[in-house]
């Protein structure tokens, strides 16, 4: 392979994983700053990526989706929003209504997920079928554009990896922005994650904010999870293989703003892309004497959001209320 | 017996069975969906596949043992106000650190155990010292640490040869070697019990697990130690001015809940019977301390039951195939977390139910660390600097209960103690 090529590969690479993190790390960014931490992020993304790759297979069998791949990638994309906010809803009930722990119901979630997913598979496909495959007209080719196939950069930048969750994840993260720095809406709900009696004592409803930010992540991570699934590759397997963890780090890392989580998942992706890229890659340490060498660039991210979070723990501004159920009769 | 049924004790449990049986007709649905013919059949293996045969018994115990560690990691954090998601990290660095004890340097399998805890103990200790030191959230801590110490753990065992199956005869290379021909002296003594059960796997491991939870329960409710623990949990500014080093006491919850974890990882692998596979997902033995917690209301001795409870149903669903799924098992698991999560509610409603109000009801989970205050000898410490490592304790726990109740509690303050301050300051 050639030098430009590893390069493009790479890049490409890399934004196709920075992707999933980015949706799914917008999306807790949301839920934090009303005031909920969502540790269900995992789930959300395992139930969106199930319920897109499903009805994905269900398009390809009709033959609309080789028909219309596009449109039917952008159907998915809208049931794995749905699938998501629904899931989302139970974390919202359990820690908004109920006023129940949200770490705990957000861990509920990720256990029910997976398993969910699990069963859920075998009922559709069969016993023993743990795998939803995805169909391959769902990847933009150079066809869509009526463009020469040819060995470029350019050409190999773009079109190796290239999906339409790519596109949309452009499009939400400048919705993202814009709706929580330049909308009412969005003031009203950082105003619920700060200091929710304050935003109460305005005549804002607190709980109908944290239930929106709550469902906002749902619908992001449940796209990031199709995201996730189409950037594997390898089908569905009823995991999102911890990314929404991931997705957290990143968000954390990127202080709950959306240029920082930007940054903080093209960083965390790069990364990930190193460690899987490491021997074509002539100026990294290969670590030749050491077996399963990629282990150490698997490790990487987390060791250094480590010690950032370390190092940054004095300035980090999480959302002040975050964690707090809201109760009308506090001080 | 009336003040049975007014007692915390039996609320406590009251909710843990209603959350069960909530999660046992969710479970009961999903098989009516999915299957119908099959669904009472799946009902009947659930409920008694655990103790339908011997042998069966012994894999419901031989499960038990691990769980109850990493449950009592998981209760141990939660009763000192900590949520430690970090147990499968802890569970799998002390599963490496008994197994290169016992293969890489052949020794006994107490030496195993006791290495188990240290690494255990370790990867506690990092997420406690940052959460002490830096303020960083132990949630998201140990969550990093669960995936670094997976990966780490990968990486160390390709890297041993003597490690890995293959250089003990085996094939296979994507484990590491069995104990039966790397060191026999490293399994856990069985002491008859094989032969009792009819089943290779039972050893004393689950006798051992029931021994440790009991001692953390001497120290949690019997000794001054744990009440500083628990001290610092329910209200860490009331604890400092009370003289109790906050910052050393959440390390120190941190290490130990680790190292039960860690011993969790050992007694598993330690068995004969089970091999580290070299997998890149997170093992569920150790977030499934978390229902163990949640269900024992973070009690050791609730722990106990749990556990034995999670690893029946769990037995049950391996029953279940292949007509369903063994994951069903997962779901009503997590139906039962979810559940617990708002089990302050449902203790509250339960408590209005048995007894006309509710002001007697304190949650033993992790829903109400952060609310009772501890009563401090205001006058006595005022003098101090606060917050500084002054290392007095306490003294003895002012109003340790009465020797009749439960012992469910040592929160030092009688409740009514608790609505007379809060009432007080208004």
């Amino acid at each position: 392979m050639s030098w430009a090529n590893i390069l493009a590969d790479l890049l490409g690479a890399t934004v196709l994983f920075a992707v999933p993190l980015l949706l799914v790390a917008l999306g807790g960014m949301f839920s934090e700053r009303s005031g909920v931490i969502n540790i269900a992020l995992e789930g959300i993304m395992i139930v969106g990526a199930l319920c897109s790759c499903l009805t994905l297979v269900g398009l390809d069998k009709s033959g609309f989706g080789a028909a219309h791949p596009q449109l039917g990638m952008f159907i998915a994309i809208l049931v794995a929003a749905a699938s998501g906010a629904v899931f989302s809803l139970l974390l919202a009930f359990a820690s908004i209504n109920l006023r129940a722990d949200q770490t705990i119901g957000g861990t509920a979630l990720n256990m029910l997920a997976p398993a969910f997913a699990i069963v859920l598979t075998w009922a559709v496909q069969g016993q023993g079928q743990t795998t939803i495959l995805i169909p391959t007209w769902t990847r933009i080719t150079q066809d869509n554009f009526g463009i020469e196939k040819a060995d470029t950069f350019f050409q190999n930048l773009i079109f190796k990896s290239f999906y339409l969750t790519t596109i949309i994840a452009v499009i939400l993260f400048i919705a993202a922005y814009v709706l929580l720095y330049k909308t009412k809406f969005g003031l009203r709900l950082r105003a619920c994650g700060e200091h929710p009696q304050a935003a109460d004592s305005v005549g804002i409803n607190v709980f109908k904010m944290r239930y929106a930010g709550v469902i906002i992540s749902g619908c992001l991570g449940g796209i990031g999870g199709l995201a996730f699934t189409v950037a594997a590759g390898s089908g569905f397997q009823s995991s999102v293989a911890g990314y929404g963890f991931l997705a957290l780090a990143v968000m954390i890392f990127g202080n709950w703003k959306p240029f920082s989580i930007l940054g903080a998942s093209l960083f965390f992706a790069l990364f990930k892309i190193i460690g899987s890229y490491s021997d074509s890659i002539p100026f990294l340490p290969s670590f030749r004497s050491v077996k399963s060498s990629e282990y150490i660039y698997l490790m990487l991210p987390y060791v250094v959001t480590m010690i950032v979070l370390i190092l940054t723990s004095k300035k980090s501004r999480a959302p002040k209320a975050e964690g707090i159920p809201y109760d009308k009769g506090m001080r | 017996m009336k003040n049975f049924f007014k007692s915390k004790t039996f609320i406590s449990i009251l909710a843990s069975v209603l959350s069960i049986v909530a999660g046992l007709i969710i479970g009961f649905i999903l098989l009516i969906v999915f299957n119908p013919p099959y669904a009472l059949g799946g009902l009947k293996s659930i409920a008694t596949a655990g103790f339908s045969r011997a042998d069966k018994l012994a894999k419901v115990l031989y499960q038990a043992a691990p769980l109850i560690m990493t449950g009592l990691s998981v209760g141990f954090a939660f009763k000192t106000g900590l949520f430690n998601i970090g147990a499968t990290g802890q569970y799998t660095v002390g599963a490496f650190c008994a197994l290169v004890c016992g293969i890489q340097f052949q020794l006994p399998w107490w030496v195993c155990i006791l290495a188990a805890m240290i690494g255990g103990a370790i990867w506690g200790f990092i997420p406690g010292i940052c959460k002490a030191l830096f303020n960083v959230n132990e949630v998201i801590t140990s969550i990093m640490f669960n995936w670094l110490g997976l990966f780490m753990v990968n990486l160390c065992i390709n890297n041993m040869p003597k490690m890995l199956a293959d250089f003990w005869g085996a094939s296979n290379k994507d484990r590491t070697g069995a104990l039966a021909s790397a060191n026999p002296s490293a399994i856990i003594p069985k002491a008859g019990l094989d032969k009792l059960l009819g089943s290779n796997y039972m050893n004393i491991s689950i006798f051992l697990t029931i021994g440790i939870a009991i001692l953390i329960y001497v120290i949690l409710e019997k000794m001054t130690f744990g009440y500083e623990l628990k001290a610092c949990g329910f209200n860490k500014d009331a604890s400092i001015y009370a003289g109790i080093n906050a910052k050393r006491n959440i390390v120190l919850s941190m290490v130990i809940s680790g190292a039960l974890a860690g011993i969790g990882g050992g007694i598993y692998y330690l068995s004969g019977t089970a091999q580290y596979t070299i997998v890149k997902s997170l093992l569920s033995m150790g977030f499934n301390g978390i229902p163990v917690a949640l269900l024992g209301a973070s009690s050791p001795i609730g722990i106990i039951f749990a556990a034995i409870f999670i690893s029946y149903i769990q037995v049950g669903g391996e029953a279940l195939q292949p007509e369903y799924a063994k994951e069903i098992i997962d779901i009503i698991i997590a139906v039962i977390i979810y559940l617990s999560a708002f089990s302050l509610l449902v203790k509250n409603i339960l408590g209005r139910f048995f007894k006309g109000d509710t002001s007697n009801v304190n949650d033993e989970g992790a829903a109400a660390i952060k609310a009772a205050p501890v009563a401090v000898p205001a006058g006595e410490k005022s003098g101090e600097s606060a917050g500084e490592p002054v290392g007095v304790p306490v003294g003895e726990p002012a109003g340790e209960p009465a020797p009749g109740d439960t012992g469910e509690k040592a929160v030092p303050v009688s409740d009514a103690d608790v609505n007379k301050e809060e009432g007080g300051d208004q």
